[in-house]
């Protein structure tokens, strides 16, 4: 009987599937963001004792004395630069109508990049830096960005820049609908998906500073402070949403639609969970 | 049954058709076989996208199924096909199982 | 249009560490885009940093360097005020040019 590879593999990885299931069932707990947050930073604090809290947002730097000593000689000319100086420009530039970004913005759209995302009551979701410049643009009669690069990577990591330093201040208000928002974020983030059966914690809860091929793995804890990135192997910038959508990918699950729910929900989740830690973006990344 | 023995019942007669779909492929397929194996797998790939956890290997099967048509190879679209299918429900069953065990990866 | 190039020059004792970051594709040629053609080589040929009219760091380029190069240096006989100039051109002729006050 002539049982292709690929044939095997999949039976393969529907018995790791079986077999690998605990026959638990777990009772509903009441949703507690603070503790989850206290319980998330004290993990990696804990298993990682000789990097301090704010350290975390360096991602794989500071899992890698090695990689530590490229990355300081690059930040002193940094390849996020020329994205830098052209989202500078983006945002000053007015739009046909007149207005620019900064009308659409608290603060005029300068420091603020720790607040968000944030949970819109009006609109009843979550709404994250990149949706928020596109809910802009749309409402002045300009094209909105691609989410992954270009436009909205050169806007973000300017307004990235103006929040350097300030702590991750991300709210959940008393309304169950953004409370179900963050508990979906962190469903979404625990949980396998995609052929390779990975959820986002296989990587980066369970296995921060090992090895995924040559690449050191970043722990979530600050995962998201560097964001936008100028990625060398992408040989440019990236967002969040870029991240999100190829992570999927690598794991063999086909990408939802940038800012879909899901991934506006996880963004508010592992935004919340690194309160405290600053805004490092834009960042570089190997 | 306990949950053990259903699950192991349930592995076993997944890994019948398994092999059943791997000997079906020898007798020579007609574009009927093809539209068939081609219409479940698609079914199974819809219903993995509502839960919105489409596999990348069940789609490119999918696509590889309907070139192989194209080219009037319906031994290999057949086979694509059913590949894709048992790709999109081993992702149908990831997502169902993990609407629980996603806890056992929390940090607490 | 903006530079492509930008540089840092700074003078300590007798050694000047300069520090570039130029703009460029680096396409070398061999990579194909998403319709499955071949992108056409474009890349800097010759990078020149000269101080005092001489050439200090001259660098022959090929497809092997990656996308916006990033170089470092050291030369000794600069001191601050001087003047670096910073010039490259590519495979297709183009050029561009910049100079820099050493710190």
């Amino acid at each position: 009987m002539r049982l292709t590879f690929r044939s095997a593999a999949t039976g393969f990885v529907l018995a790791a599937l079986t077999f690998g299931a605990a026959q638990v069932s777990y009772a509903a707990e009441s949703p507690n963001p603070q503790a989850d947050l206290k319980a998330f930073q004290k993990y990696f604090t804990d298993k990682f004792p000789k990097v301090k809290l704010e350290d975390f947002v360096n991602g794989p730097y500071s899992m890698d004395e090695g990689l530590y000593k490229q990355w300081k000689e690059k930040e002193e000319f940094p390849p996020y630069e020329f994205a830098l100086d052209a989202g500078k420009e983006l945002f000053n530039k007015p739009f046909k109508n007149g207005k620019s970004f900064a009308d659409c913005f608290p603060n005029k759209g300068i420091g603020i990049r720790q607040n968000y995302p944030y949970f819109d009551e009006k609109q009843g979701k979550v709404v994250t830096l990149e949706l928020a410049v596109n809910q802009c643009l749309e409402s002045n009669g300009e094209k909105p960005f691609s989410y992954t690069k270009d436009d909205m990577a050169s806007v973000t990591a300017y307004m990235a820049f103006t929040s350097r330093g300030k702590p991750f201040d991300i709210k959940i208000p008393n309304d169950p609908r953004a409370i179900e928002a963050y508990e979906n974020g962190k469903r979404y983030f625990y949980t396998r998906r995609g052929q390779l059966n990975f959820s986002c914690a296989t990587c980066h809860v369970q296995s921060p500073g090992d090895h995924i091929r040559a690449e050191v793995l970043a722990p979530a804890l600050g995962i998201l402070n560097a964001m936008p990135i100028y990625r060398s192997e992408w040989g440019g910038m990236g967002t969040t949403s870029r991240r999100f959508t190829s992570c999927n990918s690598q794991v063999r699950a086909v990408p939802l639609k940038p800012q879909d729910d899901e991934y506006r929900d996880l963004e508010y989740y592992l935004s919340y969970v690194s309160n405290g830690l600053p805004i490092s973006g834009p960042g570089a990344r190997p | 049954m306990s949950n053990r023995m259903m699950r192991l019942a349930t592995l076993s007669a997944l890994s019948v058709l398994l092999a059943a779909g791997a000997t079906s492929a020898y007798a020579a397929s007609t574009e009927a076989d093809y539209k068939a194996a081609y219409a479940a797998a698609e079914a199974a790939n819809n219903e993995a996208g509502k839960l919105r956890n489409q596999w990348t290997t069940a789609v490119s099967a999918l696509k590889n199924a309907k070139k192989a048509a194209e080219a009037g190879d319906f031994d290999k679209a057949v086979a694509e096909s059913k590949q894709s299918e048992m790709l999109s429900k081993a992702a149908i069953f990831q997502t169902n199982e993990q609407k629980d065990a996603w806890k056992e990866m929390e940090i607490k | 249009m903006a530079s492509t190039i930008r540089v840092r020059a700074t003078a300590s004792g007798e050694t000047t560490e300069v520090q570039a970051l130029v703009q460029h594709p680096m396409d070398s040629g061999f990579v194909k885009d998403a319709s499955g053609n071949l992108i056409p080589p474009h890349f800097i040929q010759q990078l020149t940093f000269e101080h005092d009219g001489k050439p200090v760091f001259v660098a022959d380029w090929g497809p092997a360097v990656s996308k916006d190069p990033y170089v470092k240096f050291s030369f000794k006989g600069g001191k601050k005020g001087d003047e670096l100039k910073i010039s490259w051109v590519d495979n297709k002729g183009a050029t561009d040019s910049s100079t820099a006050k050493i710190q």
